[in-house]
């Protein structure tokens, strides 16, 4: 063992749930949570003589995503029938591309811990549709719900460039902002609308030789956590499969494995690779998709600015922290409100922190985004200069920020005065009640005044007692300063 | 003349005149269809109530003066491979017997905007598949001629129907001949329109890339009537022409209209593995257009000797996947106690399917499956584009190829049952145009001494129906033979 090294080597497909209004290939509303099979018609329900049509939203979402991953856009693509028999499956194939993709050959830029940025390959996306979905805790008897059978899917397949469980969390952390971003899917793991499988091996270094293990791939995961855990569970197993038995990869011993989440483990579902034979071949009801140029800038011309690029501007731009400007761009529109309170005026980095710490924070209880609040870049820009200024203190940012996404008709200092959360900077005020305190509270003087260790203890009472007095209303700064000279 | 022997056109003038009632032509349907559905079976279901309500609702309208449609009160039949929101959509298969379709197919959409009077639904092979109707699993249907024959098939009721006037027109499909060859059985005309010219929406698919909907009539005018009807793009077929590319046209409007310095390409070589008997009935038609003035060019088509072999690869291809979804799971035929849920698609399908159906199937997975796909699928493909280049340098000497619609007339009940392979060659005539895409229609052409009718096909390039139609009408009017009526 003592001169064993591995590396993780992990690679994901990631199914992207797009949010069009209708189905992939039929005119059914996509629906979440609705009576099952009440979203359907005879062409999702598989039947005879129906036939399909594409969804040329599905289409445009599915070119915007991979253009924000990179990708080139071949001018032509097409259709493909993938078969195999599932009960969810009404036709028994699913309509899918195989081996002319709406798009390959891209990257995405996923942000580290460390504070660096790594860039992984992508190697293809593509469109197909969804299956719908079987139940079995019923009775003695399957239940076929088909509301989400035609649901438009984007598959993302990435090169295998990921070494750790964090990097794979970082990618899918990614890819949600971007299609969330993008608006082209509410990126919502409850609801399945990001599903991943990861595929994971280890390489092996051994008294100077490389080992591979047998690459496994983990079905249907959907959270991060899961999706985390399970390339942590993996590499270990893994790695113990080596060390104990010397298992290797060979031709064939792919397997697959499902994510255990009572047990917190793998467990194995297929040992060998099944030859699983899916009987490609064009879908002779659909006419393959021609991308001329013009449609392709129509559709680039959506793109936006991504969020890492966004992240790393704040950075740069704004002098924020890298943590800051992270969670500021987890929301495009929160990223442009705090963009446009600081093209308003507002200071950066107190206009982040009325967002990050207070909006955000009640936007996050009402489960909304703060712009869905009804904050608005001058509301935030009043804010910062407020606290700028010294007529509010931090303590009472927060209170504000409550009070006035219940009265968003005031202004925040309608709403300070109403509630007396204007602090006192007049120096006169202050001095006298410093004055008083001074003359009440002699024993603290004189600790502060020999300068021994309770001084530093005695100056924080002294302060407090005419934060007290003044009410809470002080500008703390002020009355330190005030303290400070009348003791030295 | 009596109202059974108007043409479709006859009848619905005179209906839309006043001069006969539509519900006085539809009893006259349900008179012979009451007569001759014992014998000659060529329905699998058929309407009264619905049918006779349909043409008093037309009649009615007549009678108040309101505008009618081009079919008014024409009793129709369709093949039982169409969805009807009405009674069952069973293409002949155990499988679909009890089937009831939620939706209409676009042509019957279409038939009942023209206000045609929908009297039956045609038997036929299950799913299309087959050439003489006895691969139906629901019903014999035999060809009305000769009842130890058979009518030719898949659209084998369709022509039946039409040659006995059990209707007064009707619509088939055709996969790879499957409307003009038994309209060449059955002495009738079948008109398979180019790929995209009919919308597939509502037709219950064998192989996809070939199926087209197309007429059976009496003769080429009620064919070009039917045709105006049933035409036209529909945004619910991907694959249906926009007007872009197949501008609407009124197909009646120059029917009687010759084409000036008609050239007709015939290939012999290819024209000789017909019966003798056939090929006279060609070789006298010929005459019959030299003698308008016609010009006849000697072709070769390099690649038919393939055609057979790729039709049955591609058609068989598509079949497999078309067919995957009848698993006893959604609807149709389930099996009645399976032990787990791979039991429900192994037994239902086992127990349902016929034996060219299932052979069908088996063949088409095999041409799709893994290592295989090159060899089969792919070289397929490949040989139905050079079946494509074959017509076009065909086209570039001449306006339409003229030739047999099958090698020989109806067979008999049970002749090449045993046999696939031989009753797979006799498409060899009719199996191009679908691999091209190209329109084709069969018309009667003559007699053999058994007093069997003999079709004769004229193929024309994409989208010229209207010029097809003038080209068939001029053989027509010059002779007798849609004239003569079996019995
Ligand atoms: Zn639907």
């Amino acid at each position: 063992m003592s001169d064993l090294q591995y590396r993780t080597i992990v690679g994901l497909e990631i199914h992207v749930h797009l949010a069009t209004r209708t189905k992939m290939f039929c005119g059914c509303e996509m629906a979440y949570g609705v009576r099952p099979n009440s979203r359907v018609c005879p062409v999702c329900m598989g039947m005879p003589g129906v036939l399909p049509v594409m969804n040329k939203q599905a289409f445009e979402y599915a070119v915007l995503t991979a253009l924000a991953l990179n990708c080139s856009i071949p001018s032509f693509t097409k259709w493909d029938r993938k078969s195999y028999y599932y009960p969810d499956l009404p036709k028994n194939y699913q309509i899918s591309q195989y081996d002319l993709p709406m798009s390959e050959n891209g990257f995405i830029d996923i942000p580290l811990e460390s504070g660096q940025v790594k860039r992984i390959g992508i190697i293809r996306a593509h469109l197909e549709e969804d299956a719908g979905k079987n139940t079995h805790t019923l009775g003695n008897f399957s239940a076929v719900d088909l509301n989400r059978t035609g649901s438009p899917l984007l598959e993302i397949v990435t090169e295998p460039d990921m070494s750790s469980p964090d990097e794979v969390r970082a990618l899918a952390v990614e890819l949600q902002r971007i299609v969330r971003y993008l608006g082209v899917s509410e990126g919502d793991m409850q609801k399945g609308h990001m599903r991943f499988e990861p595929n994971i091996n280890l390489a092996i270094t051994k008294d100077g030789q490389e080992y591979r293990t047998p690459i496994a791939e983990i079905k249907n995961l959907n959270s991060f956590r899961a999706l985390e855990r399970s390339v942590a569970y993996e590499t270990a197993r893994q790695l113990d499969e080596f060390t104990d038995r010397g298992i290797t990869m060979q031709m064939g011993n792919k397997s697959t494995r499902g994510w255990d989440d009572d047990n917190q483990c793998t467990v194995l579902q297929r040992e060998k690779e099944e030859a699983h034979d899916y009987r490609y071949f064009p879908d002779p009801d659909l006419v393959p998709v021609e991308m001329d140029d013009e449609w392709l800038s129509r559709i680039r011309a959506d793109l936006c600015e991504m969020p890492i690029q966004k992240q790393n501007r704040f950075v740069s731009e704004f002098a924020l922290s890298e943590y800051d400007a992270g969670v500021l761009t987890q929301i495009r529109s929160t990223a442009e409100l705090f963009e446009q309170a600081v093209a308003l005026g507002a200071d950066p980095k107190k206009a982040c922190n009325i967002i990050t710490q207070n909006f955000q924070k009640i936007a996050n209880e009402k489960g909304c985004t703060v712009c869905e609040l009804g904050i608005t870049p001058e509301k935030i820009v009043e804010m910062t200069n407020m606290v700028t200024i010294g007529q509010i203190s931090s303590t009472s940012v927060s209170s504000i920020a409550v009070l006035s996404v219940a009265n968003l008709s005031k202004t925040l200092r309608e709403i300070a005065v109403e509630h007396n959360l204007i602090q006192t900077s007049d120096a006169g005020e202050i001095e006298a009640l410093v004055d008083q305190v001074i003359a009440d509270n002699p024993a603290a003087v004189e600790d502060v005044t020999s300068g021994g260790k309770k001084s530093k203890k005695a100056r924080g009472f002294l302060l407090g007692q005419v934060m007290q007095r003044s009410k809470g209303q002080a500008n703390p700064k002020i009355v330190a300063q005030i303290l400070a000279k009348k003791l030295s | 003349m009596s109202i059974q022997d108007y043409s479709a056109k006859q009848l619905r003038d005179a209906i839309a005149s006043g001069a006969v009632t539509s519900v006085a032509a539809t009893a006259a349907i349900f008179q012979q269809i009451d007569k001759l559905q014992p014998s000659v079976g060529a329905y699998i279901t058929t309407f009264k109530d619905r049918a006779l309500a349909s043409a008093g609702e037309v009649d009615r309208k007549i009678a108040a003066g309101e505008p009618v449609g081009p079919l008014a009160g024409v009793p129709i039949a369709i093949k039982d491979n169409m969805c009807t929101d009405f009674g069952p959509t069973t293409c002949a298969s155990k499988v679909l017997e009890s089937f009831s379709a939620p939706y209409n197919a676009h042509v019957v959409e279409q038939l009942t905007a023209a206000d045609a009077v929908i009297v039956g639904k045609a038997n036929m092979d299950e799913f299309a598949m087959g050439s003489s109707t006895e691969n139906s699993g629901l019903q014999k249907t035999v060809n009305p001629w000769d009842a130890t024959r058979v009518p030719g098939g898949s659209s084998g009721g369709s022509a039946a129907a039409v040659a006995a006037k059990m209707c007064y027109g009707a619509l088939g499909s055709d996969t790879g001949g499957s409307i003009r060859q038994p309209a060449g059985f059955c002495g009738v005309v079948g008109l398979k329109p180019t790929y995209g010219r009919v919308s597939r929406y509502g037709l219950v698919a064998f192989g996809s890339s070939l199926d087209q909907i197309g007429p059976m009539t009496a003769d080429v005018t009620d064919a070009a009537l039917m045709l105006n009807v049933i035409a036209g793009h529909d945004e619910r077929d991907s694959t249906s022409l926009g007007p872009d590319i197949a501008p609407a046209c009124d197909y009646l409007a120059d029917i009687d209209k010759p084409v000036e310095g008609l050239k007709i390409a015939v290939a012999t070589r290819f024209n000789a593995l017909a019966d003798e008997q056939v090929q006279a009935a060609i070789a006298q038609a010929l005459d019959v257009y030299t003698k308008l003035g016609a010009e006849i060019v000697e072709v070769d088509m390099p690649h038919f000797d393939y055609a057979v072999a790729a039709y049955y690869v591609i058609a068989t291809a598509e079949a497999s996947s078309n067919l995957a979804r009848y698993d006893g799971v959604h609807y149709g035929h389930r099996t009645e106690k399976p032990n787990d849920y791979v039991e429900v698609y192994s037994k239902s399908r086992e127990e349902a399917f016929g034996q060219e159906v299932k052979r069908r199937i088996m063949l088409g997975t095999y041409a799709l499956s893994s290592g295989y796909y090159d060899a089969y699928y792919l070289k397929a493909l490949k040989v139905r584009n050079l079946i494509r280049g074959d017509f076009t340098s065909v086209f570039e000497k001449a306006d339409c190829i003229v030739m047999p619609v099958s090698p020989t007339t109806a067979f008999k009940i049970g002749e090449k049952t045993a046999d696939p392979l031989q009753m797979y060659v006799a498409d060899i005539y009719t199996i191009a145009a679908n691999l091209a895409g190209i329109p084709g229609i069969s018309i009667p052409a003559g007699f053999d001494n058994d007093n069997l009718p003999i079709g004769l096909q004229i193929l024309t390039p994409a989208f010229t129906e209207a010029k097809l139609l003038r080209i068939a009408k001029m053989l027509e009017n010059q002779t007798n033979h849609h004239k003569k009526h079996p019995e």
